[in-house]
């Protein structure tokens, strides 16, 4: 029979004695039948709603284990034979205590049941964003499958509005694409041929072709459901407490029941019935389940919470790690800067620098390169073929334009005029990268580039500064491009000219000092990830990434790392919260229930005591579920 | 003179509930079978695990069937803080659980509420 039975049973026979009660001194109305009708309405909740709490509790006890069920058991079954004892001889009875405790405890765990599907409902939401079924190329023509039938390479059609079924990449046509449920970013991307597309996330304008590229438990959707079901689940150490004192929980409420019996009666000289009445209390209040509850389910609410913003927070031990953060680290390329060099400016005759750079520079790999390329393309200026083409290691490229010879990369020894030099300051102290551009003796123009810090960037790192952390970057540039990105957001400490595989050894040396938070975006920052006391690493989604940061931010937006720590904060917070008034709660609970303080008139009767310890883990939980309303700023916009 | 009775039944009784819950007592350990290349170990749920500790051999697929017998809701979920498992167990069905081996170490499991815990060897 389910809890949800048991209660309704159990309050639909307790009914009668409630209204007895309620009745009895205002109108004297009692129950027909009397005390027989009260047997006999408490033997049927004691046999029908109450025996699982004694089958449970025998169960354990033969393991030498007690639990909540003990509690209940016992308190309810003293109640209940007392009274038949009181019952046989003529004495008062309270069988309505056995109906009224067994009632409200079921009600608790009839609602707590209910709040705990929902602390755990952000898994099922994942689940539900999944595709059911895809238009996929076989034999030639496109059919409907089931999504569990795609296997990589499938070539696979997307109607507008439909769901991309798995992680994939488009080989024809372009669509802006909805991937708010994935990444928590709400403004529709664009892609096209050779751009990848996330399995769950919606197509929005037109129709596009994509080869399926990981499926299964490979997507992304999987990886991320994975992680948060962990993190969901994972032990948080400030739990340990709490395990210690579950252990021995059960049975020191059970002996300090007896020590008040026996106080009670034997030193107090109160009756029998009188001093049971205090134990049966003392038992039925005690709640362990409302320590047990307190972390459990403000870390599921709390990481759930994050999943749904796209921040995902690893485990119980990064949350309580957050708390105490004094310093945050960012790396610069592609966390704080957009991570691709574009060019900013160009000095002198502008199409002509432009294409004798791009021609000089196309088949080079160089980050730099790329960006002259793309200025070009952009500019729609044609490339020229290239002649007696050299490197000079260091120093740049040399080779012959339509038929005279010209150079890209440092000054070298060219001869430069003061008007360019003064550019060139300039430029630099905008925090530009200058790339001069020359014929055989002077310089004709000059490029600068610049890997441009993300919009959001200095909001971010403001906001972290708002909340008390001092910001450090780290980032292999030289100090005056370093000096000139640090001012623009507004970072207190610059570390420049830092090697890639520097990076922890840097983070491992501010951590002497202080608590360190390192932001990455995890493609080679997976030593200074695990290093740091909380690694974040960003955007990338990458395996790498999420192997090593504690906290994964799925979007690429700076202000995702205040949202994430502000969000770990407020979960810690919230668990220690919970943990505080489900002890406070047992700890004021007990001592009034075994009536130390009758003599000033506080008492608790055991129906009391029932409800109060039914509403005591029902509200823990309802604690956790608030996680789910609290601000989280900056707001996602 | 049956109050000295009553306070003698009541200490003993404190003593018996002290030497009962805290004393030191022989808990349930069971190895798995490996049949063909896969382990399993049935794990009843009643007022506890039986058994408590389950040993398992590395690099072996394995599976865990739990089965609940016990009414309560605190042993309605069986969770593996490790392995990102939380199995809901309905009353008196088998739930089969599988536990990646590849990493041998010691790991706990408990019920939803943290209240009741089994040990998991992986060697």
């Amino acid at each position: 029979m389910t809890i949800t039975r048991r209660f309704w049973i159990s309050l639909a026979l307790s009914f009668p004695m409630l209204l007895q009660m309620g009745l009895m001194p205002l109108t004297g109305w009692m129950l027909p039948g009397g005390d027989w009708t009260a047997l006999t309405l408490t033997t049927i909740i004691m046999v029908i709603s109450a025996r699982p709490f004694l089958q449970s509790a025998i169960a354990s006890f033969k393991k030498h284990h007690s639990n909540m069920d003990t509690l209940v058991a016992i308190g309810t079954t003293t109640a209940y034979g007392f009274s038949i004892y009181a019952m046989a001889n003529q004495q008062p009875v309270f069988f309505e205590t056995a109906a009224f405790v067994t009632t409200f405890i079921l009600l608790g765990q009839v609602l707590e049941t209910k709040m705990r599907r929902g602390a755990s409902s952000a898994i099922e939401k994942l689940l539900g964003l999944q595709a059911k079924q895809a238009n996929v190329l076989r034999n030639g023509h496109f059919q409907l499958l089931p999504v569990a039938d795609i296997v990589v390479g499938d070539t696979i059609k997307v109607k507008p509005g439909a769901k991309i079924a798995v992680d994939g990449i488009v080989v024809k046509g372009s669509s802006s694409i909805d991937e708010s449920m994935v990444t928590g970013e709400s403004i529709p991307v664009e892609k096209h041929a050779g751009d990848y597309v996330i399995g769950a996330t919606i197509n929005g304008s037109s129709t596009l072709e994509y080869q399926a590229h990981r499926v299964g438990n490979d997507t992304m959707l999987a990886q991320i459901v994975e992680l948060v079901k962990r993190a969901q689940n994972s032990h948080a150490p400030i739990q340990n407490l709490t395990d210690r004192v579950a252990d021995i929980f059960v049975p020191v409420v059970l002996i300090l029941a007896i020590l008040t019996f026996l106080i009670w009666y034997v030193f107090l000289g109160v009756s029998v019935a009188h001093a049971l009445v205090f134990a049966v209390s003392v038992v039925v209040i005690a709640c362990p389940c409302a320590l047990g509850l307190a972390t459990p389910t403000a870390l599921m609410v709390g990481t759930g919470r994050g999943a749904k913003m796209g921040i995902l927070i690893k485990n119980g031990e990064v949350l309580e790690a957050v708390d105490g953060i004094e310093t945050v680290v960012f790396d610069k390329t592609g966390t704080i800067t957009e991570g691709t060099p574009r060019v900013v400016q160009v000095v002198g005759n502008k199409s002509k620098v432009i294409q004798i750079a791009a021609s000089l520079e196309a088949d080079s790999e160089h980050p730099l390169a790329s960006a002259i390329g793309k200025e070009a393309a952009d500019r729609s200026i044609a490339l020229l073929p290239v002649q007696n083409f050299r490197t000079q290691s260091g120093v740049g490229v040399t080779g012959q334009v339509s038929g005279a010879a010209f150079s890209v990369g440092k000054i070298g020894d060219l001869k430069i005029s003061s008007a360019f030099q003064v550019n060139a300051k300039a430029m630099q102290a905008d925090a530009q990268t200058v790339v001069y551009v020359g014929n055989q003796e002077r310089v004709i123009g000059l490029i600068g580039i610049q890997d441009a810090p993300k919009p959001t960037s200095q909001a971010a790192i403001a906001d972290l500064r708002a909340q008390g952390l001092k910001t450090v970057m780290l980032t292999g540039d030289n100090q005056q491009v370093a000096d000139a990105i640090a001012s623009q957001v507004g970072i207190d400490t610059v570390i420049a000219n830092v090697l890639p595989d520097q990076k922890a050894d840097y983070v491992s040396r501010i951590q002497r000092s202080q608590r360190v938070v390192f932001v990455g975006d995890g493609i080679n920052d997976a030593p200074a990830l695990s290093t740091a006391t909380v690694g974040i690493a960003m955007g990338s989604g990458t395996d790498i990434a999420i192997e090593a940061g504690g906290i994964v931010l799925m979007r690429n937006d700076l202000r995702d790392v205040s949202r994430a720590l502000t969000l770990s904060r407020k979960t810690f917070r919230r668990i220690k919260l919970n943990l505080f008034w489900a002890f406070v709660y047992n700890v004021v609970g007990i001592p009034v229930a075994a009536g130390l303080f009758y003599f000033i008139g506080l008492t608790l009767s055991p129906e009391i005591a029932g409800l109060a310890m039914a509403l005591s883990s029902v509200s823990v939980v309802a604690s956790s579920l608030l996680l789910n309303s609290t601000k989280i700023t900056p707001a996602l916009g | 003179m049956i109050k000295i009775m009553v306070l003698i039944v009541g200490l003993a009784l404190i003593t018996f509930i002290a030497w009962w819950f805290f004393g030191k007592h022989a808990t349930a350990s069971e190895a798995s079978e490996v049949v063909g290349n896969h382990q399993t170990v049935a794990v009843e749920v009643n007022g506890g695990y039986a058994p408590e500790t389950v040993e398992l051999t590395a690099g072996v697929p394995a599976t865990l069937n739990f089965t609940r017998r016990d009414a309560s809701g605190c042993l309605d979920h069986v969770v593996f803080n490790d392995f990102g498992i939380n199995q809901a167990l309905p009353k008196d069905q088998t739930e089969a659980i599988d536990i990646d081996t590849s990493k041998p170490g010691t790991y706990q499991w408990a019920c939803g509420m943290d209240m009741f815990h089994g040990k998991l060897i992986i060697k």
